[in-house]
């Protein structure tokens, strides 16, 4: 089976470096801003302080995949002593909170490693975050160059459950028909 | 569309409950930028200059600066403005934390308060809904303890809470308005709040701040955050740790505190204690510190950690900056800095001025071991330093027996009292308590700022030109080679040619031409500071700050549109030193009153200081007697000012 060069972006989040001052949050707004820059407002960063100083909780969270409904149950960490909030470390733009979720129009938001062309050489909130709580790193890793059988399953799987089988059915003969 | 600034004011009636958003004037931010510029023309305007600091037309107003909320490094401060009941001279007091940029976030440049509200209440702005809410179930709860409550039942994490203690609801001139790690301490400005019936108002907003050249803007940030990183690598030599980086002295990270435990006096700024310092109280004050300290934080958008995370066994987490550790300890004669993290602790929920009040505490105990007070006074009160000052702390705040004439400050209680007790009074300029500092030979650049600062607070007018001259040529060239901040060349040849000794030694030298011009380049960047909402410690206060008067016009020009030249923000900051000075000026303000402590420096030079304020005055432009002139006013955009004082009688002779 053929390899392939996958590059793989990390962003090392070291809590106990962070000094709470969301200056991630508002260039990450600034960033995504349209035009690039023309505002700011962390309600719409896709990075999050989770931030409550009289219990010594700093947690930044990037957004993750959107989800349509909460899980069924949440968790909630405790590491050395110290309880997190409620799905504190989950990525999820989610039901469940207001989190990575566009001011105005509800639609989620999602890192995107502030890709730009040409490549910046690390996300923005990296950049300003001088106290290296966020440390950028990247490295490439080989994978296999097939596509599993079982990715295609789950992903029309989810297109069904959104759409149902015969609007799913109907597309794709559409598309086999101009292909 | 406004760039920069929101262009709403949120006005609150409180007599009537009635809430608007008031579009303001572009004009008006041409002319004043924002912040303290805007809030002092606001003051002038609104209200005559007979009314009580109490009265219920009295506007109080919290304003966020002109780059507030913005990319612009450490915009984040709050200018709460007022006329302060302690100095009755116009109040500014400022704090940082988060709610300047929430505010702004939420669609207001300011928010100002007037009449007052029969009931204890709390003021909830979420974006364009404003809510006057029942505070009843807050009274007497403390400062920190309120912000957390109110988060809580409006269950809204992102919140910012900025909320007054006991103190502040019982009017002690010294209260002051907390907001997390922040507050705004100086000037009795929480006595107002607490006067109109404020408790705590909440904000949390979700708007967005439009940049008027948004590519160019960033790139200016960009760069000012890099010489940040820049300055916390390469701390500037030869002068003292505190003075080598930037931020609010970091009294937090910072645990060798020989320089502040032996060069600031203990009890009521009398003692200087040269050997206090010694390897024993180091190891203990050092262990005491690390761990009680839990992280040393930020307010919004700035790298420095000025501030902490308090946790002392057995009492409830707090947050502390600057200088407050060791406030209590020394006015009490304490030699434990545990008891500094404890009373501080008590302290910040009271929501009292750390200055102001443990002076006020060894005036006290002065008093009464001159027998000015008496026993009585004093019944039930413990005899040991730690357990006295907890004591009075308590009886200040509930303004019980002594506890209500001390309450406000050194100045009003010593008049009260009588007998003799001016005399112990005796740190204080235009009535309010100062640093506790006692120096020998005068310094005519701090002689200026002492005497002729509106903030009545030095640390908040001081910076950029060193305290002391360096030793040698050596030191001084190197301090020179990098010094981007200087508007002009000029002021590198006097670090040079300053001396220890000699001509070109303190008092004569810097000369009084140069002191002056010295005094105006800092009172200028810390005016531009206070209208743009950017915190002094990365600006005027530090030597090499990231910001100066070079790059202050770029940014306010990328960020607002509006034509900004060095010539345009010189004058802005004339405008806005002689609108303050005016609004004092009508309230009484003279040259009579611009008078340092006396015991301030040991050799003092009676004549000097008077050709130093006469150079000074003729600078600004003022009359002899610290008034502005009419040509001046008119100069600066000021005609109805003038006018004003010319009708009034204060302007003499056209």
């Amino acid at each position: 089976m053929a390899k392939i060069k996958k590059k793989i972006k990390t962003i090392k989040i070291d809590l106990d470096k962070c000094n709470g001052c969301r200056a991630c949050e508002a260039v990450c707004a600034a960033f995504h801003a349209n035009p690039k820059y023309s505002s700011v407002n962390p309600a719409r960063s896709r990075i999050r302080m989770i931030r409550d100083p009289i219990r010594d909780v700093y947690v930044p969270v990037y957004a993750g995949e959107y989800t349509p409904a909460e899980c069924m149950g949440r968790d909630k960490y405790v590491i050395d002593g110290k309880e997190y909030d409620e799905c504190g470390f989950c990525r999820a733009s989610c039901p469940s909170r207001d989190a990575f979720k566009e001011p105005d129009s509800g639609l989620p938001l999602k890192c995107d490693m502030c890709e730009e062309d040409p490549p910046r050489e690390k996300p923005l909130c990296v950049e300003w975050c001088i106290n290296d709580a966020l440390i950028y790193e990247e490295r490439e890793e080989e994978v296999d160059e097939e596509v599993k059988p079982e990715d295609v399953e789950v992903g029309l799987q989810a297109m069904i459950n959104k759409y149902g089988m015969e609007k799913v059915m109907d597309t794709v003969a559409r598309i086999s028909q101009k292909e | 569309m406004r760039y920069g600034e929101t262009g709403f004011n949120l006005e609150i009636d409180l007599t009537k409950g009635n809430i608007e958003r008031v579009e303001t004037d572009p004009r008006d931010t041409e002319l004043h930028l924002g912040g303290l510029g805007t809030n002092a023309k606001i003051l002038w305007n609104r209200v005559p200059p007979e009314i009580d600091p109490f009265d219920k037309d009295i506007p109080l107003m919290f304003s966020t600066g002109l780059l507030g909320g913005t990319m612009a490094p450490g915009a984040n401060r709050t200018i709460v403005t007022a006329y302060s009941p302690q100095t009755l001279l116009m109040g500014y007091s400022m704090m940082g934390g988060f709610w300047a940029p929430e505010l702004k976030y939420a669609g207001y440049d300011k928010v100002i308060f007037r009449g007052k509200s029969p009931e204890l209440v709390y003021i909830w702005i979420h974006n364009d809904k404003v809510e006057i809410r029942d505070a009843s179930h807050l009274k007497g709860k403390g400062a920190v303890e309120t912000q957390e409550i109110i988060r809580k039942e409006l269950n809204q994490p992102n919140a910012q809470v900025a909320a007054i203690g006991l103190a502040g609801e019982n009017r002690v001139l010294m209260a002051s308005i907390e907001q997390g790690r922040s507050s705004a301490s100086r000037l009795g400005l929480g006595a107002v709040m607490g006067d109109k019936g404020i408790k705590a108002i909440a904000v949390r907003g979700t708007k967005d701040i439009n940049l008027a050249r948004p590519a160019e803007f960033m790139e200016l940030c960009n760069e000012v955050m890099h010489y940040i990183k820049y300055r916390n690598d390469n701390p500037v030599p030869n002068v003292m740790t505190i003075l080598q980086g930037l931020g609010s002295p970091q009294e937090m990270l910072h645990v060798d505190e020989k320089w502040h435990t032996e060069n600031f006096v203990w009890g009521n700024a009398r003692v200087r204690r040269k050997d206090f310092w010694n390897k024993e109280i180091e190891e203990k004050w050092k262990s005491v510190q690390l761990n009680v300290r839990k992280r040393l934080i930020s307010c919004y958008n700035c790298p420095m950690k000025c501030g902490a995370i308090i946790s002392v066994p057995g009492i409830s987490t707090y947050m502390m900056k600057c200088f407050s550790k060791l406030t209590y300890s020394m006015a009490a004669f304490v030699e434990d800095l545990d008891f500094g993290f404890r009373i501080a602790q008590r302290a910040t929920e009271y929501g009292v001025d750390g200055f102001s009040v443990p002076q006020t505490m060894a005036f006290a105990f002065e008093l009464k071991e001159a027998g000015i007070l008496t026993d009585a006074d004093f019944e039930g009160c413990p005899a040991d330093n730690e357990g006295r000052f907890y004591w009075l702390l308590d009886r200040i705040v509930r303004r019980e027996g002594i506890g209500d004439i001390l309450a406000d400050g050194t100045y009003w209680a010593a008049k009260k009292i009588g007998k003799g007790a001016e005399e112990f009074a005796h740190n204080n300029i235009k009535k309010h308590e100062q640093l506790p500092l006692k120096l020998g030979m005068l310094n005519p650049v701090y002689f200026l700022m002492y005497a002729t600062g509106e903030k009545i607070n030095i640390t908040q007018i001081e910076g950029q030109f060193p305290q002391t001259p360096f030793a040698t040529m050596e030191e001084r060239e190197e301090f020179i080679r990098d010094w981007i901040q200087v508007p002009d060349d000029k002021f590198k040849q006097i670090v040079l040619d300053w001396e220890f000794r000699g001509e070109r030694a303190n008092p004569y030298y810097p000369t009084v031409d140069m002191s002056v011009d010295i005094v105006d380049w800092q009172e200028m960047m810390h005016y531009i500071d206070d209208a743009l909402g950017v915190c002094a410690g990365l600006s005027s206060f530090p030597l090499k700050p990231p910001y100066h008067i070079h790059n202050y016009p770029k940014l306010i020009s990328a960020a607002t549109g509006i034509d900004m030249d060095e010539e345009g923000l010189r004058k802005v900051y004339k405008r806005n030193r002689s609108l303050v000075r005016a609004v004092n000026v009508r309230r009484g303000l003279r040259r009579a009153d611009e008078k340092p402590p006396e015991d301030h420096w040991k050799k003092r030079f009676p004549e000097l200081e008077e050709k130093l304020l006469d150079a000074y005055y003729k600078f600004k432009g003022w009359d002899n007697d610290g008034i502005p002139t009419k040509e001046t006013l008119q100069e600066l955009d000021l005609g109805y000012v003038a006018e004003d004082l010319e009708k009034r009688g204060i302007i003499k002779n056209g």
